[in-house]
């Protein structure tokens, strides 16, 4: 989580300087869903996110340096430069993609899921969202869709209130998305999507019973994007939260400070941790600017197969 | 070799797709009933309802369905009833499909063929009547086929399926049921290569898919007048074979080009755009193009029939050029 958030909170720097492109969505703050989720997984389930995915790829294991290089537009970007922050891919680690296009994301998750039964494979789909997708088409037709096929696949809602500069109160009359879905009486859940532990456990009984064949399944994360929609936004929609506040809620200081109560590690061992995030951090911004453009001809190159 | 309709060339040429590679699969509204026009006849009995897949009316979730499939590694044939449905699904085709792998550093693949069908003639108004493959020739990344002749149906599929990018396969509901010599064993045609159906020295015809038959009796009427019309099928049009056609019209020095889709901002336009430039010094006369009107598609008969170009058009056409 601390290779999460040192990340985006670098891309964010780095977006002022314009050494990154493009738009750029950060989720600081919602760290703790991506983490507990990607973390159990293997490498041939695939998973699929939206336009907020830095967090998500870098815990399916997308490299560092890749993903760094990738938004940096440089050839040695995970995606050749060609993706950006928006559509990050990493074939090798099963993160088969991003996407820009708030919902479109969803239906290809249970196609992989599809192809998992086709080809007798025991891999789970893992598709991540915000509580923005939920009103767009491709949700309901998706929802309704993996029900039916009986997929096995697990649909994590990120709810962080907004949908990009707009509470959910104002697109929506159901507060909650797994109330959303409750007519197609899958297996769902709501947790705190701040709480590491509630999150892994969420996800662990829908992730086994997937496994062995059954889905689909919802789980609902409740969290809080700390920063704007995108870098840049100047968020007057919303009133900050207050420093004292967001010290209780962090994911990553509440599983830390949880960590030491119970003994897993202590102070010194956790912030040797946040250090080594920092320096890996570092280092592949230096990737990034070591790596060169790519060829002008490499889009043509690559529009089509061969 | 046998006679076979359009339909049926289409049809086998799916399972045999299906027997030869098990990663091939259908999908589709009402596939596993073979659909209002019997394409996919017979395949769920033959392969059963795991690979011939019914879903439901949710175009944009079933064309995501068959590109998470195909780059995770399975060949998905998804049919759009009509084309006419494929506005629903062009997020997916257009954002997804024609770019995962450009976007990707070419880390992903989407082996898709996407099935549909257009054009009128059954009174079926202007939401289930548009020739929109236009649409789709304008998305870098997706490879367009539009074939005419049964035979070409058959051997097009097999590479639409062997291709590792998205292909939209065209079909046209008026050529269904016509019948057309298709060899036992189909051979698999390139995509990408055009075919001279006529010889003629006088003028080139380019038609696309219903238009091709028309373009031929346009021929046979002004061969009794003295002009031999050439006519050019492209089959695919995109990628398009520009070389056969530059080929032709610089023997023929005129060149027509005709579809059943609206003129105005047609495919004709890129043709005659692209034929201009390679060969303007070959060119006796401007090119005409023969499309349909600007105006959504009307139901009743004789405005129906007065929307839609054919033979006529293109004789009218070519007359005006030789004249």
């Amino acid at each position: 989580m601390w290779r999460i958030r040192h990340f985006e909170e670098r891309v964010g720097r780095l977006k002022r300087g314009d050494e990154v492109h493009g738009l750029i969505h950060l989720s600081v703050g919602q760290e703790g869903v991506a983490a507990a989720v990607c973390g159990q997984l293997r490498d041939d389930d695939p998973v699929y996110s939206g336009h907020r995915a830095h967090g998500h790829a870098i815990a399916k294991g997308a490299p560092l340096d890749g993903v760094m290089a990738e938004l940096m537009g440089r050839d040695r970007g995970i995606c050749r430069g060609m993706g950006g922050s928006m559509h990050l891919v990493d074939r090798a680690h099963g993160f088969m993609g991003a996407t820009g296009v708030v919902g479109g994301n969803i239906p290809m998750a249970l196609g992989s899921a599809l192809a998992a039964r086709l080809q007798g494979s025991d891999a789970v789909a893992v598709v991540f969202f915000g509580d923005g997708a939920v009103q767009a088409g491709h949700f309901n037709e998706s929802v309704n869709l993996a029900t039916l096929w009986e997929l096995p696949m697990v649909f994590v809602c990120e709810n962080n209130g907004f949908a990009e500069f707009t509470p959910r109160s104002a697109h929506t009359k159901v507060e909650r998305v797994s109330d959303v879905v409750a007519p197609y009486e899958l297996e769902r859940a709501t947790v705190d999507g701040n709480d590491v532990g509630a999150v892994h456990s969420g996800f662990a009984g829908f992730l086994a019973a997937a496994r062995r064949g059954s889905g689909p399944f919802l789980l609902e994360c409740l969290t809080h994007r700390l920063r704007g929609h995108y870098e840049g936004d100047p968020a007057k929609y919303r009133e900050a939260i207050s420093k004292a506040e967001w010290q209780e809620k962090d994911p990553i200081l509440r599983l830390q400070r949880r960590g030491v109560e119970e003994g897993w590690f202590d102070d010194s061992q956790a912030a040797a941790i946040e250090q080594e995030a920092v320096e890996a951090v570092e280092a592949a911004v230096e990737f990034g600017r070591a790596s060169g453009f790519p060829a002008v001809g490499l889009a043509e190159e690559l529009t089509y197969a061969s | 070799m046998s006679e076979l309709t359009y339909v049926k060339a289409v049809n086998e040429a799916m399972a045999r797709a299906m027997r030869a590679d098990e990663r091939v699969f259908v999908l589709g509204e009402d596939v596993a009933e073979g659909g209002p026009y019997t394409t996919t006849a017979g395949l769920a009995e033959e392969f059963g309802t795991e690979r011939v897949i019914n879903t439901p009316i949710s175009e944009g979730a079933i064309t995501g369905v068959a590109i998470g499939a195909a780059q995770s590694g399975m060949r998905p044939i998804l049919e759009i009833m009509f084309i006419d449905f494929i506005t629903l699904a062009l997020d997916q085709v257009a954002n997804q499909a024609a770019k995962a792998h450009l976007m990707s550093g070419g880390q992903l693949t989407v082996p898709l063929v996407l099935r549909t069908q257009g054009g009128a003639g059954y009174r079926s108004g202007a939401q289930h009547s548009q020739s929109m493959e236009a649409w789709l020739t304008h998305i870098p990344g997706l490879k367009v086929l539009m074939p005419s002749r049964a035979s070409d149906a058959a051997g097009l599929l097999a590479s639409a399926v062997a291709d590792p990018n998205p292909v939209v396969f065209v079909e046209n509901k008026t050529l269904y049921f016509k019948k057309g010599e298709v060899a036992d064993e189909p051979v698999p045609i390139p995509i990408g290569e055009a075919t001279v159906l006529r010889d003629g020295s006088d003028v080139t015809i380019v038609a696309l898919s219903r238009l091709v038959d028309d373009a031929l009796t346009a021929a046979e009427r002004l061969s009794a007048e003295g002009t031999e019309a050439e006519v050019i099928d492209p089959r695919t049009l995109v990628p398009l074979d520009l070389d056969t056609i530059v080929e032709s019209v610089k023997r023929t020095n005129r060149l027509v080009v005709a579809h059943e889709a609206v003129e105005h901002g047609g495919f004709g336009a890129e043709i005659v755009a692209e034929v201009q430039a390679a060969a303007f010094d070959h060119l006796d006369a401007p090119i005409e193009r023969v499309g349909a009107p600007f105006t959504p598609i009307p139901v009743s008969p004789p405005l129906e029939d007065a929307y839609l170009p054919g033979a006529d058009e293109i004789y009218a056409a070519v007359r005006k050029l030789v004249s």
